[in-house]
């Protein structure tokens, strides 16, 4: 089933969590919604689940309004941070609650239902743990009941807020394996959130980034890391290097000196140059380049990490040497970056 | 006695490791036995000095059982509307805003507050046959004072409260996000209350009813200002102790007082293994 999230606004009191949100999900899909805390993430999963109505906007299922459809109506699987788990039932009865809620015509015959129950704990992994309660279970075991009970009901959609939050990074790598896994068994529409970008990139088919109520970039894993739209983007996902800049006479300058980047002629005024710290080409002389003594140096894993001083104004960016590299504290080291992007200035 | 530690096997519970389990147990027992246990023996202690046979006449009595069937029945009949409506108070005052609210919110409290006696008497002239709403109900063919519904009416009133505050805390509790979970799941609005929201509620709407039955049992200041007091039709268990002790036969009085002890034992008793057992599932 597409999901079309079409110019959706949505207001707490006057406070806007979202503006104008737009979104499409082709079917099938598995989609990440990654940002900070507060930038709208639960809203707008929230939204499409129908658990909040849009100020302005509206979202399409397929080729119909949902907005007229009631949330039981909406047929999504909803996955709840805290699994929201029925305490005084069984898993079993857990799973099985949707189907047996279900008007009398499309109820399954109770046999059926505890088979269904049976059958998706094995997809779960958990096979034998039908008859405990959720007090009974661990938080991984949990969640993997919570997201059993969601998919009883062959949601159209399934919809997942910050499904490993509460775990710890072990068991956050196996069921990610693991949700992938599913995800391409079942064919479901999937949009989960996620603080964490290695679980977006590393899962999703794409990553929506938002920030503070907007959608900031929707890509590929590949999109987004390499060519990011936006300052905000270029920070969150992946490590980055800001310098302030100059654009003038189609070149990058930084203190009257150009360091031997192009850019289009138009674009002249302050700016902000980005880069990866990883991705810079180490030079000898410098002609058109950046160059600075080293101020701090440590080693993260395979490579070490510099903080070189640069300018008449002491400025510092952080830039990545491979470990064997001979600088060392108060070295002169000159590079450029090899992969970057210009956004001029903020107003 | 409904916060005891709800645990139905024989066995005491690994002891937490919050310390002083020792000395606070060392405590409980005393102060209970100094409290409750004392009074209530020496109770057992009298009658029993009265002989089997004797006792045994007294309780078959068909005045003493007729004031017992009318106090526990009454008390169970008043009890059960008190969880109906009284949840449903507990509900409104948490789950809606409306102006009021807050005076709404103080007044379940007031038949906690006023003495019993007042309340007895305002509930009479409401009810008489000359009353407020007895008149209304007069032509209707409806006696409310001087009968068993009269009591059923003023126990209600005395036992509103606690099944209100033992409820409430437990609704202010409910997770939204369970409530949404069962709506995602295709759940109607009955369903989510009947079937996710009610189970949840259970234990602390039986802890009400315990509450609530035991006040109304031993209740006597509001209900023999109501009850018109006929014996065989409409006199309580409690009123039937006092008119004993009023003739001097203080057998006869600790025998009617042990009886209802023990009956009033094994319901709450009963009561609370429900809980136990309902707690030992849930979690
Ligand atoms: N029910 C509500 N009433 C008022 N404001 C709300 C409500 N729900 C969310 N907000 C506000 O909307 C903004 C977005 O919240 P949202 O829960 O969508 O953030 P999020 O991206 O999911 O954050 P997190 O990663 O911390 O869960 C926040 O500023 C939050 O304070
Ligand atoms: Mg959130």
């Amino acid at each position: 089933m597409d999901v079309r999230v079409a110019n959706v606004r949505k207001e707490f009191d006057r406070f806007p969590a979202l503006h104008d949100v737009s979104l499409d999900i082709r079917s099938g899909e598995l989609i990440a919604l990654l940002g900070p805390s507060g930038s709208g993430k639960t809203t707008l999963l929230r939204l499409i689940a129908g658990l909040e109505t849009p100020t302005r906007g509206a979202i399409y299922f397929g080729d119909e309004d949902a907005s007229h459809r009631t949330i039981q109506e909406r047929n999504v699987g909803f996955v709840f941070q805290h699994y929201a788990l029925f305490r005084h039932m069984t898993v079993a009865d857990n799973i099985g609650f949707g189907l047996k809620v279900r008007p009398g015509a499309t109820r399954p015959p109770k046999v059926e239902i505890r088979k269904r129950a049976r059958e998706l704990l094995d997809l779960v992994q958990l096979s034998g743990l039908e008859d405990r309660y959720p007090a009974q279970l661990s938080g991984g075991q949990r969640q993997r009941v919570a997201l059993a009970r969601a998919m009883a009901i062959e949601p159209k959609v399934l919809l997942l807020d910050e499904p490993f939050g509460a775990l710890d990074a072990q068991v956050r790598r196996e069921l990610r394996r693991w949700l992938r896994d599913i995800h391409d068994a079942t064919g479901h529409t999937t949009v989960f959130v996620t603080h964490d970008q290695e679980e977006a990139l590393e899962l999703a088919d794409r990553v929506v980034v938002m920030s503070q109520g907007r959608i900031e970039q929707v890509g590929t894993a590949d999109e987004v890391y390499d060519t990011p739209n936006s300052p905000f983007v270029y920070g969150f996902i992946g490590d980055s290097s800001s310098v302030p800049v100059k654009i003038e006479a189609g070149q990058v300058w930084i203190d009257e000196r150009p360091i031997g980047l192009s850019v289009p002629a138009a674009s002249n005024g302050d700016a902000t140059l980005y880069f990866r710290p990883h991705d810079v080409e180490l030079l000898d002389g410098c002609s058109g380049c950046i160059a600075g003594t080293v101020v701090a140096s440590r080693r993260v894993a395979g490579t070490r990490r510099v903080e070189l001083e640069f300018g008449g104004h002491q400025q510092r960016v952080e830039i990545e040497l491979p470990v064997e590299h001979p600088a060392a504290q108060k070295s002169r080291v000159a590079f450029r970056p090899r992969r970057w992007k210009i956004f001029p200035q903020e107003a | 006695m409904n916060t005891a530690p709800a645990d139905a096997g024989w066995r005491f519970r690994v002891p937490s490791v919050i310390p002083g389990f020792g000395l606070t147990l060392g405590f409980s027992l005393a102060y209970l036995t100094l409290i409750i246990l004392i009074p209530l023996s020496g109770l057992v202690w009298r009658s029993a000095a009265l002989g089997w046979t004797d006792f045994w006449a007294i309780a078959m009595d068909r005045r003493t059982v007729k004031a017992l069937e009318i106090s526990f029945g009454t008390a169970i009949i008043a009890a059960a509307v008190n969880v109906v409506f009284g949840t449903i108070v507990a509900w409104v005052l948490v789950r809606y805003r409306f102006p009021g609210r807050r005076i709404i919110d103080a007044m379940v409290d007031l038949p906690f507050a006023l003495p019993t006696a007042v309340a007895g008497i305002a509930l009479t002239s409401l009810y008489a046959p000359r009353g407020w709403i007895g008149s209304l109900l007069e032509p209707l063919g409806i006696k409310v004072a001087y009968s068993p519904l009269g009591i059923v009416v003023a126990l209600i009133f005395i036992g509103l409260p606690f099944v209100v505050r033992t409820v409430q805390p437990i609704i202010e509790e409910i997770d939204k996000e369970v409530e949404e979970a069962a709506a995602t799941l295709g759940a109607s609005r009955f369903q989510t209350i009947t079937r996710v929201l009610f189970p949840g509620l259970a234990p602390a709407i039986v802890t009400g009813f315990a509450l609530a039955f035991a006040r109304g049992v031993g209740e006597y200041g509001s209900v023999i200002f109501i009850a018109g007091n006929l014996p065989y039709v409409s006199e309580i268990a409690p009123l039937l102790i006092v008119i004993r002790l009023e003739e001097y036969d203080y057998a006869a009085a600790t025998a009617i007082a042990t009886i209802m002890l023990a009956l009033s034992f094994v319901m709450l008793l009963v009561i609370n293994l429900i809980q136990a057992w309902s707690r030992k599932r849930y979690g």
